[in-house]
């Protein structure tokens, strides 16, 4: 199967096609069935690739598959190249089989709209670049896939553009990526200049040469670092993703939580033979990653739309991603990326799903109850509470309990607080969430109460693949410390570079891990009571923090983005305005301005060429030209 | 035989207009189209018969002339003026067909304008021989003065007598810089002096204060037609007056004869000034990246935008160009096409709304997706390969020229490179406040989407911006070879800039 590579992204983009000049005025079903078919088929080969993978010897595990030549000058070289190893593998699996059963789901929830069609030709061009992004084979291609889904998020971010704040925040996520992209762009520079090759498997051994802390690695680091924290919607970068919340909700599950919000940290996992070469490259990771993780979820405990509070939870999952990346524990990172796209999938899968029976309400005042009305919706969506929360057993605790055991063990202790602080937050908002959504009484209109309906088949059974998933998912990587073989980890080992994760295999008495792995379940039980006690069945309670100081600064999400559009948006207009009005065509065009007596004269000349001479004009002209070809021939012949 | 046909067919298509009777508007159109695609039909020739991997003057024809002065019909392409002929032919094609309803008024002096046009624009990148390369020069600029002041919107005196006196002002330092070359170059078999290009370039061995003066009667001339900051302020009243046509010949191709002029005159001929003025070129370029993209962003009126966004693109190909490398050249040259592809796409779109409402300004419109949905998804591939998203022209071109420039000086290269933020905001936020929200006025509740004849332009160009995105190669292989050449001789430039030094 490894040799049709190329057909795993080929599919979603024949999709694009058909969808675009085929498929017009075809039925819903159909348009939507093909987009499908076609992930679905991307899938299939993908799996077929891995087992083929699978059955080759650990350390052979990667083929590299060029198309041709792309960008190709001088001592410059980007090939269109795609590259399958252990690690863009278990990208593409994720990202086709998910992003398949949101296809699925999509043909329910988008029924009847205007936009039915585009809405699948985006949703496939979306699946395509995302796998351009996770199989190129260097950094370029990578960028290609960086940026298309880029393009694709804003498109569908502003998918019901006739509202201008949805078209807003689509151009919002567009520009605040493409801040980032300025630093990947500046690292792949810095890449060439200094390895003469952006080829990732070129690079490795070549970077292995340089010391632990060489300046220019460092530099690189920091570089696609900053890229990273664009697309993953870290701080600074992060305020677009919960203005993105605007797209649908599909919208929401694939690209603003279960893929590409995730690529930012594939990138760092890809490049980790660079970030084990830079300490302080990785402090700054890590800082940042536990930082957002805490500084989301704090934001997450008091908004009030359904998709808000998820939106700032995935800023914050993928800030404990980073923290993984940042302590050495690219592993984990990757398990959690995996465990989330699940759980956070299915968790956006079931808002939607809320979203659609309430007849498009999205604040969690005015829900209430839904447990009776939307039994399979309220189950799957425990699930993946469950999950998120780390209750063990589930998905989300093996994979956030090994980031934090690991924090742990490399002895960034304060960082281990930071995430374990967040993890409290996390089973709080998750429980207030699901207590307000499901339990206690109706609080929306009439009209509303009257509506309410479980979702058709389409979209309650991606719902149930994925919360079977969200429990399921987390079995392939059981620690050492719980009898397992952590299959994950030892599947990603390869692709780690020898100065990166070393075998996370210490045998001997794994007290420490047993105490944290306790206090991590603790934390999230004190967090669902807390949040059990003071929202179930106190309805009173729904604005529970009171009108304090705190829960102002936190409901309005600590100002930043007020202070970003005074310190930075505003000024930059104000300054372009002076240059418009004052600068070009005051002083540069006002230097020009002496020879307005001359411009008068010739306008003479002009006007009278307008009052009917211009034949004259074009016989002289014409003149010229024969004169010009008469010497010609002339010459010619004499 | 092939490059003085694609001069001739034009120059005679144009005298045939005069010709015909000026009443049958239908023939004048039919016969200046045919001419048009024969001139095309001829440059794909060109491009079919080009040698890959050659590097010097290919197809040359050599004429006398002007026996007396020295001056010869000698032309000749290479890898540096092939797509560039290819680029103006393609477009006059597609620009007669954008004016085929949107000119009513005097159509047969238009078309003659028009056609002598591009006979002068062929011309001045076939030319071999600095003669014929000034008369070509010369003679593209009086129908485009004629095209702006009399088809051209309601302030279009001042803007053509601003492109005027603009573009005159540099002829005539150019035209001192071209005498005082070619009293400097001796034809050795005759031991008379020549225009003949080779020659000069052969023979370019002037003392360093020499040079300066040279490269500034050249280069001021360039500079204006690029128009590189702060020179540029008479392109956006030129490109905002001219007829829609006008404006995508103006951004095509005739913004591309100054960065042309760099590439063809100012590196081979004077290397050492070149050299000492990388500095300076290179922050004006700068300069003129940033700011043209926030003047940009403030525009009220679309074509405006897209005039500055112009300012901002041939920063970008300026850049390129004084990075002196074989990325950032090639990355220059490759975005002067792409540049020509998708600025002239946009000022293509701009002229189907502005056919339907009379007015540029993007507070006249608002939520038009919905009534044009066709037309609002080509603007938007359209603004992204302006925009130069990857998979489109745009992000092929500004690429190399960052890497190029960023390997030869990792300041320029990064200011420049937060240029690429820039361009994002004022193309969305136009977009958006155009396309995007509800309908506002009643105006615009009844606007006819864009139709087949209207597209058919656009989307020619569309198709090529997303083969040269995704398959650069073909251009890339072809131009490489040339750039090389222009390279190498600058390198014995430095080389004898060092001999200079030494005792």
């Amino acid at each position: 199967m490894l040799e049709f590579l190329y057909l795993i992204p080929l599919f979603p983009l024949l999709g694009v096609v058909l969808n675009t000049f085929v498929l017009r005025g075809q039925p819903e079903k159909l348009v939507g069935g093909v987009a499908a078919a076609m992930v679905g088929a991307s899938f299939v080969v993908a799996a077929g690739a891995f087992f083929q993978l699978l059955g080759m010897p650990a350390e052979s595990r990667h083929f590299e598959q060029e198309l041709f030549r792309w960008i190709v000058v001088g001592n410059f070289s980007a090939q269109a190249g795609f590259l399958a190893d252990q690690l863009s593998m278990i990208m593409m699996l994720v990202v086709t089989g998910v992003s398949f059963l949101i296809h699925v789901y999509s043909i329910g929830y988008m029924h009847g709209d205007a936009g039915f069609r585009k809405f699948f030709i985006y949703l496939n061009l979306f699946v395509f670049f995302m796998l351009l992004l996770v199989m190129g084979s260097n950094y370029l291609v990578m960028f290609v896939g960086w940026e298309g889904v880029g393009l694709c998020s804003y498109l569908l971010i502003g998918f019901w553009f006739t509202d201008e704040l949805k078209a807003s925040a689509g151009k919002k996520a567009f520009i605040m990526n493409r801040i980032g992209d300025f630093g990947f762009l500046l690292a792949i520079f810095l890449l060439w200049t200094t390895f003469g090759t952006i080829n990732f498997r070129e690079i490795e051994p070549m970077a292995q040469a340089y010391p632990v802390g060489a300046g220019v690695i460092t530099a690189i680091c920091l570089l696609l670092f900053m890229g990273a924290t664009g697309k993953s919607a870290q701080l600074p970068l992060y305020t677009w993703l919960p203005d993105a919340m605007a797209g649908p909700t599909p919208v929401s599950a694939l690209i603003h939580a279960a893929t590409m919000v995730t690529a930012g940290v594939y990138m760092v996992v890809r490049s980790n033979f660079l970030f084990s070469l830079s300490p302080m490259a990785m402090d700054v990771v890590a800082w940042v990653g536990g930082i957002t993780a805490l500084f989301a979820a704090t934001i997450g405990l008091v908004q009030t739309d359904i998709k808000k509070v998820l939106a700032y939870s995935t800023v914050s999952q993928l800030g404990y991603m980073f923290l993984a990346c940042g302590v050495g524990a690219y592993t984990a990172a990757v398990f959690h990326l995996m465990t989330h796209a699940f759980f956070k999938g299915l968790l956006f899968l079931g808002s939607g799903s809320v979203i659609h029976g309430m007849s498009d309400e999205q604040d969690i005042r005015f829900m209430g109850g839904l447990k009776d009305k939307m039994p399979t919706t309220y189950k799957t969506f425990l699930v993946g509470t469950l999950a998120i929360a780390g209750i063990p057993g589930l998905a989300g605790f093996f994979s956030k309990d090994e980031i934090l055991w690991k924090t742990f063990e490399s002895h960034n202790y304060a960082l281990w607080a930071i995430g374990a602080t967040a993890a409290f937050c996390t089973a709080f908002y998750m429980f207030r969430l699901l207590f307000l959504t499901f339990f206690g009484k109706f609080r929306g209109s009439k009209a509303q109460e009257h509506h309410v309906h479980e979702s058709p088949k389409l979209m309650t059974i991606p719902l149930i693949v994925l919360a079977v998933l969200s429990v399921l998912g987390g079995y392939v990587g059981v620690p050492h410390a719980l009898g397992g073989h952590n299959n994950f980890h030892e599947w990603l080992l390869p692709i780690l570079s020898e100065t990166g994760e070393h075998a996370g295999a210490h045998h001997g008495v794994p007290t420490a891990e047993y105490v944290l792995m306790a206090v991590s379940v603790l934390i999230a039980l004190i967090g669902i009571f807390v949040a059990k006690s003071w929202y179930l069945g106190k309805s009173s309670l729904v604005e529970s923090l009171g009108k304090s100081g705190t829960r102002n600064l936190l409901y309005n999400k600590y100002w930043v983005d007020q202070i970003y559009d005074t310190m930075i948006s505003q000024p930059l207009v104000k300054l372009s305005e002076i240059f418009a009005r004052y600068v070009d065509q005051g002083t540069v065009d006002g230097s020009v301005n002496g020879l307005g007596a001359t411009v008068s004269g010739i306008g003479g000349i002009v006007r009278k060429v307008q009052t009917g001479v211009t034949q004259n004009y074009a016989v002289i002209m014409s003149l010229g030209v024969v004169l010009l070809l008469g010497t010609l021939l002339w010459s010619v012949l004499g | 035989m092939l490059l003085t046909l694609c001069i001739a067919i034009p120059a005679l298509t144009s005298l045939l207009m005069l010709a015909l009777p000026r009443t049958s508007v239908g023939l004048l159109r039919g016969v200046a189209l045919a001419g048009s695609l024969a001139t095309f039909a001829v440059s794909l020739a060109i491009l079919a018969g080009f040698q890959v991997g050659e590097a010097g003057y290919q197809m040359v024809e050599k004429l006398p002339w002007i026996p007396s002065i020295g001056a010869e019909w000698h032309l000749g392409v290479d890898g540096i003026s092939l797509f560039l002929i290819v680029l103006t032919t393609l477009l006059t094609v597609l620009c007669i067909l954008a004016s085929w309803h949107s000119i009513t008024d005097r159509v047969q002096e238009y078309f003659f304008f028009f056609l002598l046009l591009e006979a002068g624009m062929v011309g001045v990148f076939a030319a071999m021989d600095l003669f014929v390369f000034y008369v070509m020069w010369e003679v593209m600029l009086v129908p485009m003065f004629f095209l702006i002041g009399v088809w051209g919107g309601q302030r279009r005196l001042y803007a053509t007598v601003k492109f005027f006196l603009f573009t005159m002002a540099g002829s005539v330092l150019m035209l001192v810089g071209v005498l005082y070359v070619y009293f400097h170059t001796v034809d050795p078999e005759t031991g008379r002096h020549t225009f003949n290009l080779l020659l000069a370039t052969e023979q370019s061995s002037y003392a360093l204060d020499i040079q300066r003066w040279l490269f500034l009667a050249f280069g001021l001339a360039f500079a204006i037609k690029v128009p590189l900051f702060p020179l540029h302020t008479w392109l956006p009243d030129a490109h905002t007056e001219a007829p829609t046509a006008g404006s995508v010949i103006l951004a095509g191709v005739l913004l591309k004869m100054g960065t042309y002029g760099f590439l063809r005159f100012c590196l081979p001929m004077f290397p050492e000034a070149t050299l000492e003025f990388v500095p300076w070129i290179s922050w004006l370029a700068i300069i003129g990246i940033i700011y043209g993209a926030m003047v940009a962003m403030v525009q009220k009126d679309m074509k405006k935008l897209v005039a500055y966004s112009s300012v901002a693109h041939l920063g970008f190909v300026m850049l390129g160009t004084f990075a002196l490398n074989q990325q950032g050249l090639a990355g220059s040259l490759l975005q002067q096409i792409n540049h020509g592809i998708s600025t002239g796409a946009l000022f293509l779109l701009v002229g189907v709304v502005y056919e339907r409402r009379h007015t540029r300004l993007i507070a006249d419109y608002g939520g038009i997706a919905k009534v044009m949905p066709v037309y609002a998804a080509l603007f938007m591939i359209v603004a992204l390969s302006s925009i130069g998203l990857p998979t489109t022209n745009g992000f092929v071109g500004e690429f190399l020229i960052l890497i190029g420039t960023f390997a030869s000086n990792t300041l320029y290269g990064v200011i420049a490179t937060s240029g690429v933020i820039l361009a994002a905001v004022y193309l969305l936020w136009m977009y958006q406040r155009v396309f995007y929200g509800e309908l506002i006025h009643d105006e615009n509740r009844k606007l006819k989407d864009i139709t087949l004849f209207e597209a058919v332009p656009i989307l020619v160009l569309i198709v090529l911006a997303i083969w040269i995105g995704v398959y650069p190669d073909p251009i890339l292989t072809r131009i490489e070879p040339s750039l090389q050449l222009v390279l190498d001789h600058f390198q014995q430039g430095q080389f004898s800039q060092l001999q200079g030094v030494l005792p």
